[in-house]
């Protein structure tokens, strides 16, 4: 039983705390989170030259044979200073699903473009009515002469507006609730029959709506099997649920950490605020629920990439980070005071963020629900 | 990548826990076997008989080093034990001698105190309960007021202790005594053993919400007590008794018991016994199980977190002083759960249910002690430094605050 870091997970520790540190304070975030492309493109270029665009992939491919612990630890770093890179939009989620489910060929050439930094992914699967059951999803595509097209709207994609290729679940046989019968497919945003609605999030990344209408997919296009996508898109999910978890314990740490500072030099009544018995419970509430989500973190990562009971391991992580980072998030907020609700200061934009990522790939609640549905049928 | 982190054991480790489960399995006492079967409570002697079998094996002193005839087991070796023995309800070991009493005589206890004391506590022969609250000094304990006087060869005691558990079965009490009124009032606290037999010594009963004596107060009245049952230095007594309560640390959260207890809820939801009511269509209720599933999964993961730390030779992190914290929290979230699920049977009161198997079942059978078990495990958050003194240690030692 270790619990400890090896050398490279390490090394990745050091770097990525170094990166935040050095290149990346609030008021830079800022500024680049509210230019047209939502990040500094040359971020991009860096990351790829430490390796992080390479860190999931195959070897073959010229990756790094990472694993959800290695992400994890990256992706708690970069947490702390919440960052607007696509990175969990294009490496965790669109170069994921193409190493699980693409061609040797595809692998081949999108990996190794998307490693090198030239080429950024997303992965369009949601729907409004979907929610977190992807077998209910309603965007269809119907096979043509030499190829498919393409029907549907596709919700707040993620990382959508920046991509060079999106790629699009979509159901090319059997009904609503089957898992089979469900197949990928890779799109260029420019083309004919696709329309993108981009915006900002709250938490100042961009995603996108994405509608088809008669877009057409050339057969060379269709991302691996037909048909039996479903398994490795739950897979994926799974990954960027331990990757926005990690960085959600990283959001957490940093409320923290801000909180107590901030209660040390706050004075009110001739005293620093936290002398006040219950600001400090509130603070050891906090401290509590960062080291539970830890915890719940490292058993999520194990179980996931050892691939033990992965889907209740994921959603049990998913739950803990979504009533913790409400907790922390709000106490945060509240022991701030009115600076906590100002956009001026960093921990608001801390919070905004823990709370978005409650919402994504399935909130507390929607997680909770299925636990519970899985029990009566069990 | 290669992989550091996981929570796999050693082989030698494995090995380990079968052996710890053939004894829970093949080894334990016929009598007390029979009442954890019949999910009974234990007897002053069928507890006894359980540690002397403990004790038999080698296996007593699960804390003590090895010199002093203890198991020198590693941290995760215990971890191992424990959870093996909360897989097969075993009882829990009284703590108040092997793990408290204990360790204080053997860092701190002269040679002649440790030939003396140590050997009785192993084997179980004699019972000790802890001298430590008054009724005025519970959280603030260092304003203990029982008075130890020297008076030659010996030190005259008087005062009052309170809720001493099971201190209507003990032989021997450690107790804090003040030795000195002036300056700081640590520095006048001294550890000191009492035989309960010797005049002056009274025992009364303090009966819990669920209808029992488990606690007590003690009275000091005139009681002499020879000097050479002082430990270490008078006035260092605060000093031992800080480290007696941070002994112990691996089971303070009581996470094996908790997950056998989850998995026996979801034992009985899969197959509800007789009498209780197919709560498994209660989404409200499997909300909440799940919930406390999601809270025990974390905590077992925080104490493996600190079992791996103390095991790769580092000093526990800051995140050991969540233990008791959340694992009480935790108990308490699994007592309120098993009220539920006895339904409207949580409501006869039938001690004699628990005590005895002959008698005619009313209800389910785990419905009886539901009730009572969530009265009586409300003092959990409540000693051993009440969870609102934990948040004050958190802030001041943790945070910094």
């Amino acid at each position: 039983m270790d619990f400890s870091l090896n050398d490279i997970q390490q090394m990745l520790q050091d770097s990525a705390a170094k990166f935040i540190q050095n290149d990346y304070d609030f008021e830079t975030r800022q500024r680049f989170a509210q230019s047209e492309l939502g990040f500094n493109p040359n971020n991009w270029s860096l990351f790829a030259e430490l390796g992080w665009l390479a860190l999931p992939f195959s070897e073959t491919y010229g990756g790094l044979d990472g694993n959800a612990l290695d992400l994890m630890v990256l992706q708690t770093e970069l947490g702390k200073g919440l960052i607007t890179e696509p990175y969990i939009a294009s490496v965790v989620l669109g170069g994921n699903i193409v190493q699980r489910h693409g061609s040797e060929v595809q692998k081949t050439t999108l990996l190794e473009a998307l490693i090198a930094g030239d080429l950024k992914l997303a992965l369009a699967a949601q729907e409004a009515s979907s929610q977190n059951d992807l077998t209910t999803i309603t965007t269809t595509a119907n096979k043509t002469e030499g190829g498919y097209l393409l029907h549907g709207h596709k919700s707040v994609v993620l990382g959508a507006s920046c991509a060079d290729k999106i790629v699009v679940l979509a159901r090319t046989s059997g009904k609503s609730s089957d898992k089979h019968g469900l197949s990928l497919f890779i799109i260029d945003p420019q083309q004919a029959g696709v329309t993108l609605n981009s915006y900002v999030t709250n938490d100042g990344n961009q995603a996108a709506d994405v509608a088809f209408e008669n877009a057409f997919v050339s057969l060379e296009n269709v991302l691996g099997e037909v048909d039996t996508a479903f398994d490795n898109v739950k897979k994926v999910l799974n990954d960027a649920i331990v990757a926005v978890s990690a960085e959600a314990v990283g959001v957490m740490e940093k409320m923290l950490n801000a909180t107590v500072e901030y209660c040390k030099v706050r004075k009110q009544f001739d005293q620093p605020i936290g002398n006040f018995q219950v600001l400090q419970h509130r603070m050891a509430d906090m401290f509590m629920e960062c080291e539970q989500s830890k915890s719940m973190l490292y058993y999520g990562a194990i179980a996931i990439s050892s691939d033990d009971d992965a889907d209740k391991a994921a959603s049990l992580l998913k739950i803990k980070i979504g009533t913790a980072g409400r907790l922390v998030g709000q106490a945060a907020v509240q022991l701030h005071g009115g600076m906590g609700v100002t956009d001026e200061l960093d921990v608001g934009h801390f919070f905004k963020r823990i709370t978005m990522i409650n919402t994504m790939f399935g909130s507390h609640d929607e997680h909770l629900d299925n636990l519970v549905k899985q029990q009566q049928i069990a | 990548m290669v992989n550091n982190m996981n929570i796999d054991f050693t082989e030698s480790e494995k090995n380990f826990r079968l052996e710890v489960r053939d004894f829970f399995q093949n080894e334990l006492p016929e009598q007390v076997k029979l009442a954890i079967d019949n999910g009974l409570r234990l007897s002053k002697e069928e507890q006894i008989l359980y540690q002397q079998a403990l004790a038999t094996k080698g296996w007593a002193g699960t804390n003590w080093p090895v010199e002093h005839g203890g198991t020198g087991w590693s941290a995760t070796q215990k971890y191992i034990f424990y959870n093996e023995s909360a897989k097969a309800k075993a009882p829990r070991i009284v703590p108040f001698g092997l793990s408290m009493v204990a360790p204080v005589i053997y860092s701190f206890g002269n040679k002649e105190q440790q030939e003396r004391f140590l050997p009785d506590i192993l084997s179980s022969k004699v019972w000790w309960c802890q001298g430590y609250s008054e009724p005025n000094a519970g959280s603030d304990l260092a304003g203990i007021k029982t008075k130890a006087v020297r008076d030659g060869e010996d030190y005259i005691v008087n005062g009052v202790k309170t809720w001493t558990t099971l201190g209507h079965y003990a032989d021997w009490i450690f107790c804090l005594v003040r030795t000195q009124d002036t300056g700081k009032k640590q520095e006048g606290i001294s550890f000191l053993l009492i035989d309960m037999h010797t005049p002056g010594v009274t025992v009364k009963p303090i009966i819990t919400l669920d209808g029992r004596r488990e606690v007590n107060e003690v009275f000091f009245e005139d009681v002499r007590v020879p000097a050479h049952n002082l430990i270490g230095e008078e006035g260092k007594g605060w000093t031992y008794a800080k480290v007696l309560l941070t002994h112990e640390r691996t089971n303070i959260a009581g996470v094996a018991s908790s997950k056998q207890r989850l998995s026996s809820i979801y034992e009985m939801l899969e197959t509800p016994p007789d009498g209780m009511a197919d709560l498994r269509k209660n989404n409200v209720f499997m909300a909440r199980v799940l919930a406390t599933e999601v809270e025990l999964k974390a905590l077992e993961y925080t104490e493996l977190r600190v079992l791996s730390s103390v095991s790769t030779g580092k000093a526990p992190g800051p995140e050991s002083s969540i233990l008791k914290i959340k694992g009480t929290e935790v108990q308490q979230a699994l007592d309120e759960l098993y009220v539920e699920m006895a339904g409207i049977y949580a409501l006869p009161f039938l001690p004699q249910q628990y005590d005895d198997a002959t008698v005619e079942q009313i209800g389910p059978f785990f419905a009886a002690n539901t009730a009572p078990h969530y009265y009586n495990n409300r003092k959990v958050t409540i000693y051993g430094g009440t969870n609102e003194i934990q948040k004050n240690i958190i802030a001041k030692h943790v945070l910094g605050l």
